[in-house]
């Protein structure tokens, strides 16, 4: 389930991508991974790389992880930024 | 999601969202300061430093089913995204024996791919329904 935090003074960041930072070598395969894939970006019908984010959610701020969703329908919706107009 | 602090997400939501929609945003407004999920998922703008406006639908297998991406500017279709996770709601719920033609909402006819259907779609599918 969700994990609420308290925020401290420091902007809190992405959990980031489940698999986690790695040693340099292996990050920078990761990253030729990610590059690769942007090339090819045939998402559909593919597993939905996992990642874990802090949330505003009903008043609370929370840590949360997509695969915590699995086993319901899911739209993951991305947005230019607040206060956008449409 | 987007590039915003969760700090930003509370204030959009407690003093203009809010006024939208009774009791504010139902859902998490997930943050990803840096677009590390943005960019795996494909649709982060590097140059702009901002995401896209982008949707996917991912079903209880955590199978990416479908997406939809827009430029800033132009804002989504809800109802055509909810049209889309019952048509794959659907399909699923009759183990892909159902299939979806286009132009489809709930209550209408769907066509069972077999044998039989091959050449006959024009007798049970008018063009018409593409625009219903």
């Amino acid at each position: 389930m969700p994990q609420e935090f308290k925020p401290g003074c420091a902007r809190p960041t992405t959990g980031g991508v489940v698999g986690g930072e790695k040693t340099q070598k292996e990050t920078l395969q990761t990253e030729q991974a990610i590059k690769k894939e942007e090339k090819t970006m045939l998402l559909i019908g593919r597993k939905a790389p996992d990642f874990t984010a802090p949330a505003y959610h009903k008043g609370k701020f929370v840590n949360l992880q997509l695969s915590e969703y699995f086993g319901k329908w899911i739209l993951l919706c991305f947005y230019p930024g607040d206060f956008t107009f449409v | 999601m987007s590039i915003d602090s969760v700090f930003v997400h509370k204030m959009w939501n407690d003093h203009e969202l809010s006024k939208m929609v009774r009791g504010g945003v139902p859902f998490p407004m997930l943050s990803d300061t840096g677009g590390k999920v943005g960019s795996i998922y494909g649709i982060y703008d590097e140059n702009a430093g901002v995401e896209t406006r982008g949707r996917f639908i991912i079903d209880p297998d955590g199978i990416i089913q479908g997406y939809e991406v827009l430029t800033p500017p132009v804002g989504r279709n809800v109802s055509e995204s909810l049209r889309q996770v019952q048509a794959f709601q659907l399909v699923r719920k009759s183990k892909g024996t159902e299939a979806i033609p286009s132009g489809w909402r709930p209550g209408k006819m769907t066509l069972k791919p077999g044998p039989e259907l091959v050449g006959n779609v024009w007798k049970v599918w008018k063009t018409k329904m593409a625009f219903d």
